[in-house]
């Protein structure tokens, strides 16, 4: 009965998690809102390498080929800016809520 | 400028090629590959040592047929220079696989890096092909008559941009020539506006454009785009060229860039090397060669 108690996960009860999917040189979706505290995934299903890089560089997935993925924690609230450190043109955006 | 990683940069294929240092920090070389009042290199590009996806299963094959093509060439050219994405993720063995092939070639061989070798931001790229400098550099020197420029627009900071720096140092170099030198510039991305919406372009190129014009016959190399597309402005001659790993779809042709799958027996077709030759005309001959 102990070991049934135990068997409860004892992690806070947090953020549910969030993913963004590089699909076709894109981000999706292009702006994700998630609570502070929340681990964000980051999935490339594109046929390019691509990174999830911060745009004040404080956090780099380093290259993500095919169907790897990256994940990064938002602690603190805010808009975080990030994008793809290959193809510039693919920038997008995490607004971290309290 | 960065004199002493220049000469580590070329210095590890062992082959003769010998700088001196020349006016404002750039080179003169002493080689002799060529005969007198001609010059010719080679440039190859995006090999992609790590790629293993279905568009080319066999990206080492392919670089390797290109180095070959070259030391078949009747005539050594000065030099081959490899416009960048050597590597697909920047790794250390992608790095080692390339130094192998790319050391079987009789010429001497520059590099420069594309935004594929700057993953880890060059750090792996520079312990391969410029032993003891820094990942970002950009250098230029005096050939057979030709000024030859070779500028960074990969930086991981500044992908696709030469920067501020970069752009005071062009025009210093450029300053003191002549108008009546013929002129050649590397970059890995197009410096003019090829297809800004797939990042085919420089943000700040239109600047170094601006420095170039003025003379009578430019020639802008670049790789990035895995296909030879020209373009003109004035008397600067734009040539990107083809990839020794896979094709790319034609700007705006498909929903994103990047791979191309194409029927196995028509691959060879569409990757390339050229050969750039400068014969007594101002602009030089410009040949791109299918590998097969």
């Amino acid at each position: 009965m102990v070991a049934a108690l135990l068997a409860v996960p004892l992690i806070a009860a947090g953020p549910a998690p969030a993913t963004v999917h590089i699909r076709n040189y894109a981000f999706v979706p292009v702006t994700l809102t998630v609570k502070a505290g929340t681990t964000v995934r980051f999935v490339n299903d594109d046929s390019d390498v691509h990174t999830a890089t911060a745009d004040d560089q404080s956090w780099d997935s380093g290259g993500l080929d095919t169907g790897n993925d990256f994940t990064h924690t938002f602690a603190k609230p805010g808009r975080v800016a990030y994008r793809c450190s290959l193809h510039p043109m693919m920038k997008a955006t995490i607004v971290v809520t309290k | 400028m960065k004199r002493a990683s220049f000469l580590e940069h070329v210095g590890w294929t062992g082959t003769g090629i010998v700088f001196t240092a020349g006016a404002l920090g750039t080179f003169a070389t002493g080689a002799s590959a060529m005969a007198a009042g001609t010059l010719s290199f080679v440039q190859i590009s995006d090999s992609h040592i790590g790629f293993d996806k279905p568009a080319n299963g066999d990206v080492a094959a392919t670089l390797e047929r290109a180095v070959d093509a070259v030391n078949a060439l009747p005539m050594q050219p000065a030099f081959v220079i490899h416009t960048g994405d050597i590597s697909h993720l920047s790794k250390p063995a992608e790095f080692d696989t390339a130094k192998q092939i790319l050391g079987k070639l009789k010429a001497p061989l520059m590099t420069i890096p594309g935004e594929h070798d700057m993953i880890d931001r060059g750090a792996s790229y520079t312990s391969a092909f410029s032993k003891a400098s820094p990942a970002g550099h950009w250098y230029a020197w005096d050939q057979g008559g030709v000024h030859f420029i070779a500028l960074l627009n990969v930086a991981s900071e500044e992908m696709g941009k030469l920067g501020a720096e970069q752009l005071a140092w062009l025009k210093n170099d450029l300053a003191s020539r002549s108008a009546n030198t013929p002129i050649v510039v590397f970059a890995h991305v197009p410096l003019f506006a090829l297809y800004p919406q797939w990042g085919w372009t420089t943000d700040d190129g239109a600047q170094a454009i601006a420095m170039l014009a003025r003379f009578n016959a430019v020639t802008v190399l670049n790789g990035h785009i895995h296909q030879v597309v020209e373009h003109r402005e004035g008397n600067i001659r734009f040539m990107t060229a083809d990839s020794t790993a896979y094709p790319q779809p034609k700007a705006g042709e498909a929903a994103a860039p990047g791979p191309l799958k194409v029927p196995p027996d028509h691959l060879l077709a569409t990757l390339g090397y050229r050969t750039v030759q400068y014969t007594g005309a101002p602009g030089p001959r410009i040949t791109d060669a299918p590998l097969g």
